[in-house]
């Protein structure tokens, strides 16, 4: 135990040596051309200080000196999980629906802006986890169909003044379309080979969007989107049906925690049927699937497409909700953010990816002030990440009932 | 020969890469029967079965299945004829649980009631299965790895049953439980099986006949007590 913990001192501080040697550069060369060590030296400080408590404390804790506030904790994790397990799932679900339905009562503009957002992502890292989680095929360009989505109810909005709820449909259509005709030519390719072309097509959407001037407007974007309509009932002169289009945020909410919901039960009945079986035996192994007799382009295919609906729905509501796209809208750190949210959460598992979602637009949100520090302290969040639950936050749960299973 | 072969392999090439790995092999097998290729590293036995299979595909010759051609079928629409492999190395799929890999060899199956008989007799085959259904099929041992294996096979009640070196990597108590059990297979489904072996030995003990794969060919073929007491064989595969 000694032996160890000074090999780790060793390591560490060889590592903080090479830090600072990085850090110098960066930090205390000038634009005109000057070196300085003083503000690197003080920034290394900060960061020897910090780990030094970090890892002490650790040490300590692995020799056991920690104990004694180890095992209250331990008890207290005992008590939270004992009495977590002793309430049913079907409650937690109840708790989170309610608190999500009664949201918008005790909140103001900016929490539901931000809770907007956070659904959208739900519902594009459900769409995306079909694809990744379940398929296990590793797809770098999922934004495009998110595009594709908020694109079409652009144009048949402003072309046809077609409604919200008429044309999310032939969103999640066309962004189906849109999957059937990248996975057509694609899906022969495995694993690194397909990220690369999924990466190219994400990108090829976007560039068709910035460039199809008589179609999409460029760079410019689309104005004038109309926001989603309802009709309802009124009974001032007599009963009739009103309409009215739901500009408050609130309204807009309760649009987006419909589409959430449904992608949350779809993606779940999917992931425990036959076919999100099949699609985990493809990323399992696929020559072995299709020796079980799974049709496995077929189903690939079939995973591309479903993936590709969600991105539709949550694109719609995205053009309809900020009644404006425009390209810059679908870069590829969209894609790489979903692809984060997927692999944060745990991959296949859906409170994983609701978390993961959650995780990744409240906290910056939070720490807007340290907003400067943000994408440090992202990387610095997935490393640990992948160090201590390389599984994601909440891994799935493999046994769960398949749908055949609870009717006999 | 009176009986019509179920499976027979008509001059049969085909090619790993670039290479050349089976150099027009012919052999038949019989309804019922335990026919076993053996053969050392290399010599085209597993790209024999991936051949039958589909998975490779065939460059020359035929492949005929009860009677009907299958070369050129996709290899998904096989298990539903009842031709189903348990392919070299186990293979199983890790992060499903023990049932759901079970669930899987049955995938083109709608019948759930039987399903779920065949699933209670493989977990009579295999008692450690059933203690083990709800874990996930990596955390298994490598014995119980081929025996969910060869149950994921049985789950699509084959008729001909290609097993791909059962014996590989496990401890010889493991490999003589594997083989029983093979045995019993045979016997009591009247499953004909169709087993591919570099364990020589414990191969020719089990089937009835045997084929020689050398480099992509076979060089020899007979009854399985002949080759067992062939002195050629005895040197080459047999270790005297």
């Amino acid at each position: 135990m000694i032996h160890e913990s000074k090999k780790i001192w060793k390591n560490y501080a060889i590592g903080l040596i090479w830090f600072f040697v990085l850090l110098w550069p960066l930090l205390g060369i000038h634009k005109d051309g000057s070196l300085t060590i003083g503000r690197a030296f003080s920034v290394w400080l900060y960061v020897l200080a910090g780990t030094f408590i970090c890892l002490s404390l650790y040490t300590l804790h692995k020799n056991d000196i920690l104990k004694w506030t180890g095992s209250p904790m331990a008890k207290a994790k005992d008590r939270v999980t004992a009495a977590a397990g002793a309430l049913p799932n079907w409650f937690w679900v109840l708790l989170i629906l309610t608190v999500a339905v009664l949201l918008p009562l005790f909140s103001h503009r900016y929490a539901q802006d931000v809770a907007i957002n956070v659904l959208i992502y739900i519902t594009l890292g459900l769409g995306l986890n079909i694809v990744v989680g379940l398929a296990g095929m590793l797809d770098l360009g999922y934004i495009a169909f998110y595009g594709v989505g908020a694109y079409t109810y652009a144009l048949l909005n402003l072309q046809y003044g077609m409604s919200f709820w008429v044309a999310l449909p032939f969103s999640a259509f066309f962004a189906c379309l849109a999957g059937c005709i990248i996975g057509y030519p694609t899906l022969r390719m495995r694993g690194d080979y397909l990220a690369i072309v999924t990466l190219g097509f994400g990108e090829i959407v976007r560039i068709i969007l910035n460039n199809w001037m008589e179609l999409t407007n460029g760079p410019n974007g689309l104005l004038g989107i109309k926001p989603p309509g309802i009709y309802y009932p009124s009974f001032a002169h007599g009963f009739s049906l009103e309409f009215l289009y739901l500009k408050k945020l609130y309204l807009l909410y309760y649009v987006i925690l419909f589409i959430c919901i449904f992608t949350i039960v779809a993606v779940y009945r999917l992931n425990f049927s036959r076919i999100g079986r099949a699609w985990e035996a493809i990323r399992e192994d696929e020559t072995v699937a299709e020796l079980m007799g799974v049709n496995t382009f077929r189903l690939k295919l079939l995973a591309y497409a479903m993936g590709a609906i969600f991105g539709g729905l949550a694109g719609a509501f995205f053009s309809a909700r900020m009644r404006f796209v425009s390209p810059e809208s679908f870069s590829f750190l969209e894609s790489a953010m979903v692809l984060s949210m997927v692999v944060l959460g745990g991959m296949a598992s859906i409170p994983g990816i609701i978390l993961g979602a959650f995780a990744l637009i409240v906290l910056p949100e939070v720490f807007r002030e340290v907003e400067l520090y943000r994408m440090l302290a992202f990387g610095a969040a997935m490393t640990l990440m992948m160090l201590f639950r390389p599984e994601g936050l909440i891994p799935a749960k493999r046994v769960g009932t398949r749908s055949e299973e609870r009717g006999g | 020969m009176v009986e019509q072969p179920i499976l027979e392999l008509k001059n049969v090439s085909s090619n790993y890469g670039n290479i050349k790995a089976l150099k027009g092999i012919s052999l038949k097998v019989f309804p019922g029967e335990i026919v076993t290729i053996i053969g050392a590293n290399g010599a085209g036995k597993t790209t024999t079965l991936m051949t039958i299979c589909g998975i490779v595909p065939l460059r020359e010759g035929e492949i005929y299945y009860r009677g009907q051609p299958i070369h050129g079928r996709a290899a998904d629409t096989l298990p539903a004829l009842g031709l189903c492999q348990v392919p070299e190395g186990r293979r199983i799929f890790p992060r499903l649980a023990v049932e759901e890999n079970l669930e899987m060899g049955a995938f083109f199956r709608k019948d759930q009631d039987d399903i779920r008989k065949d699933m209670a007799y493989i977990y009579s085959l295999f008692p450690v299965l059933k203690e083990r259904r709800k874990q996930h099929g990596g955390t298994l041992s490598g014995g119980e790895q081929q025996m969910l294996a060869i149950g994921r096979a049985l789950m699509s009640r084959p008729k001909v049953l290609l097993l791909d070196e059962p014996s590989l990597g496990l401890a010889p108590i493991i490999v003589q439980k594997i083989f029983e059990i093979i045995d019993d297979i045979n016997k009591r489904n009247r499953t004909t099986i169709l087993l591919v072996e570099q364990n020589a030995n414990i191969a020719l003990q089990t089937a009835q006949r045997g084929y020689v794969l050398e480099t992509g060919s076979i060089v020899m073929e007979d009854d399985a007590e002949v080759l067992m007491n062939d002195p050629r064989i005895r040197k080459a595969y047999l270790g005297e």
